[in-house]
């Protein structure tokens, strides 16, 4: 184990597969001679050379179509979104390219390729840097979706999504680069897609999050364990294929739920984590479930109204305290 | 080219071609027919008239090039060497379809032919092309890709974006504009601030040509210069052929008479590729009446046999629905390793 952040994390995931596959390279905006725009590809160039991490004109459509052609032809692509708010602009390639050729060739050809780069707010980056796009990615049959909260989940998916023959969108956050944690220094370390963690284990209230969020729901639980309460943090980790047995294990050990995700409300993740709980657990529920995420807005530059806008610790202590009919 | 005579190469050459290009059209007509029985559904794009653009550019590749094309990609698809059984089970959405029936007629791939797909989303497959451009030049290999796209597609930023990385990167792509005149309904010039489109490649420094899209032997040279340079430089090349559409646009568009009129439709018609291919053979004398009449009868026959054989091909089980969506495997270490 060694102590790094999560942005050395990824680079160390990546380092680690650049070398062990040959076919595995690194495109994108920035990602080469300026060592990537957040420096998650720090000396990959010095190391594996122009060919295999390759700076890219600003055209997301065309280096993510790049991509999925030489993902059919046996490749395996890394291509990187300086955010996923300029991946707008590549979703025909994603949605309608990667997502698809699978099914629509008759299983003839599969996508060995991931999407990944920085998703969701930062700060005061204004409406359209601000956006948490999982549940768009996370709606697609052809998709795999990972959003790693720690530095651990980060090098441990990267490479799961590196090696896995499928498209995978790895959902990275500008605000977590900087988060430091223990990482295993194994090559092998690989966390498998589709499985969530007890980040926290408790017995009274359940909250269910992933990303970034993961931070300020054990923060919350650290806030309702003074009260004598024990939350229990279940990190979904992959948002597609979500891992339902997790999320029905968990609400049925405590009866009670918080959804707590970074994006909006209408039609967001929460609203599936939801649906499973209704499906699996109705008779287990001792309250309504309530869900936490971003005001119904583009998000303001105005610093307190951004604040006001995302959904923060306040508001997921008081959500849990709702649940546990604590007020 | 036609008139060596004493060529048999070259009539053995120019027999291929016409079979070819004939093999598209008795095909696509029954696929009209099929439509119309209700054996096709949803949309059909008919490549009739435009023969000689699949066929010449096509028998300039090697079996280990790549193609990728369009939403109208029969033609295409039996100038590659695709079985017309398999396609025509692919259009009845049968399991021995080329893509088990789930693609259908704008989605034809087969990875045995190298072929990549037809694509639904004008423009949308041309950076797939770069991208395999990238992929070869990656590997170091002299293949290359031919990428076929209607003119307009050229109005699109999806080729903008993926002409300038061609050219940037100096990949081996022939990117071949099928100008066929109208997109949809919609004239070029309607839709392109300028006519010769092929110009548009300057922007990118890229080679360019222009060609009749009716002659095949003209296809040919163009492409064939293309693909040397694509081979020997690994350099992209942007092709306008210059062609015409028979057929409505789809199924549901009358020939003529909306956005075009019948007596431009008749001056085309003049010009059919098949015809005039069929025409200099008989008049340099490598082709006889009954010879060609016997060509004739035997591709109504394999088209025949190609209904007959999707007609009997089953659909896929409905425990097929969930199948493919994604595969269950990773790259393992011995298979990375051995790399």
């Amino acid at each position: 184990m060694a102590i790094m952040t999560y942005r050395d994390a990824l680079n160390a995931a990546l380092r680690e597969e650049l070398r062990r596959d040959d076919r595995v390279f690194l495109m994108g905006e920035e990602v080469a001679v300026y060592q990537g725009a957040y420096k998650v590809s720090k000396g990959l160039l010095q190391e594996f050379g122009e060919m295999r991490i390759v700076d890219t004109p600003i055209t997301e459509l065309g280096f993510a179509g790049v991509g999925v052609g030489a993902a059919m032809v046996g490749l395996r692509p890394i291509i990187e979104f300086m955010t996923w708010n300029f991946a707008l602009l590549a979703l025909d390639q994603i949605v309608n390219a990667a997502a698809k050729m699978l099914y629509m060739s008759g299983g003839q050809y599969n996508m060995p390729i991931v999407f990944r780069g920085p998703n969701g707010a930062a700060l005061q980056l204004g409406a359209q840097h601000s956006q948490a796009w999982e549940s768009w990615l996370a709606h697609i049959p052809g998709l795999k979706v990972v959003a790693p909260g720690t530095p651990a989940d980060a090098k441990g998916l990267l490479k799961a999504a590196i090696r896995d023959d499928n498209p995978v969108m790895v959902l990275e956050g500008e605000m977590l680069y900087n988060v430091k944690g223990e990482v295993p220094d194994s090559s092998d370390f690989v966390i498998p897609l589709g499985k969530a963690e007890v980040k926290r284990a408790g017995t009274d209230a359940s909250i269910i999050t992933y990303g970034k969020m993961v931070n300020i729901a054990l923060q919350a639980a650290e806030v309702l364990a003074k009260d004598g309460v024990q939350v229990e943090v279940l990190d979904l980790r992959t948002l597609r294929p979500m891992d339902v047995p997790a999320i029905v294990a968990t609400v049925m050990k405590t009866n009670r739920a918080v959804v707590l995700e970074e994006g909006w409300e209408v039609c967001g993740m929460g609203a599936q984590v939801v649906d499973y709980i209704q499906r699996e657990c109705f008779d287990s529920l001792d309250a309504p479930i309530v869900r936490v995420h971003q005001a119904d807005t583009p998000m303001p530059y105005t610093k307190s109204l951004e604040k006001a806008a995302k959904p923060d610790l306040a508001k997921t202590v008081s959500a849990l305290r709702a649940v546990c009919y604590l007020d | 080219m036609a008139k060596k005579k004493a060529d048999p190469a070259s009539v053995a050459l120019n027999r291929e071609l016409l079979r070819s290009m004939l093999l598209q059209r008795r095909f696509e007509e029954r696929c009209a027919e099929a439509y119309a029985l209700g054996k096709i559904g949803g949309f059909c794009h008919l490549y009739i008239g435009q023969e000689a653009v699949s066929t010449g550019t096509l028998s300039m590749l090697r079996p280990d090039d790549y193609v990728i094309t369009t939403y109208r990609d029969h033609g295409q698809a039996l100038a590659r060497g695709l079985s017309a059984r398999s396609i025509m089970a692919e259009l009845f959405g049968r399991s021995d379809g080329c893509a088990r029936g789930k693609g259908g007629s704008m989605h034809l791939f087969d990875k045995a032919h190298n072929f990549l797909g037809g694509h639904g989303i004008v423009g949308g497959h041309i950076p797939i092309a770069t991208g395999v451009g990238f992929a070869i030049k990656y590997r170091g290999g002299d293949q290359c890709i031919v990428c076929f796209f209607g003119e307009a597609a050229i109005n699109n930023g999806a080729f903008h974006e993926a002409a300038n990385m061609a050219a940037l990167w100096k990949l081996p792509v022939i990117y071949i504009i099928e100008n066929n005149r109208y997109g949809m309904g919609t004239a070029i010039e309607r839709a392109s601030s300028i006519h010769d489109i092929y110009e548009r490649a300057g922007s990118y420094d890229m080679a360019r040509d222009v060609v009749d899209g009716q002659d095949v032997f003209a296809v040919r040279d163009v492409v064939g210069r293309a693909v040397e340079r694509a081979r020997t430089q690994g350099t992209p090349t942007l092709l306008e052929v210059r062609t015409y559409r028979f057929m409505g646009h789809s199924m549901s568009d009358a020939v003529s008479g909306t956005y075009r009129t019948k007596a431009e439709l008749d001056q085309y018609l003049k010009r059919d590729p098949i015809m005039l291919l069929r025409q200099r053979m008989q008049d340099a004398g490598e082709i006889s009446e009954d010879e060609m009449a016997a060509l004739d009868a035997e591709l109504k026959a394999l088209v025949q046999d190609a209904w007959d054989f999707a007609d009997a091909s089953p659909e896929l089980p409905l425990e097929a629905l969930y199948e493919d969506v994604l595969v269950d495997t990773t790259s393992d270490a011995a298979d990375a390793a051995a790399r």
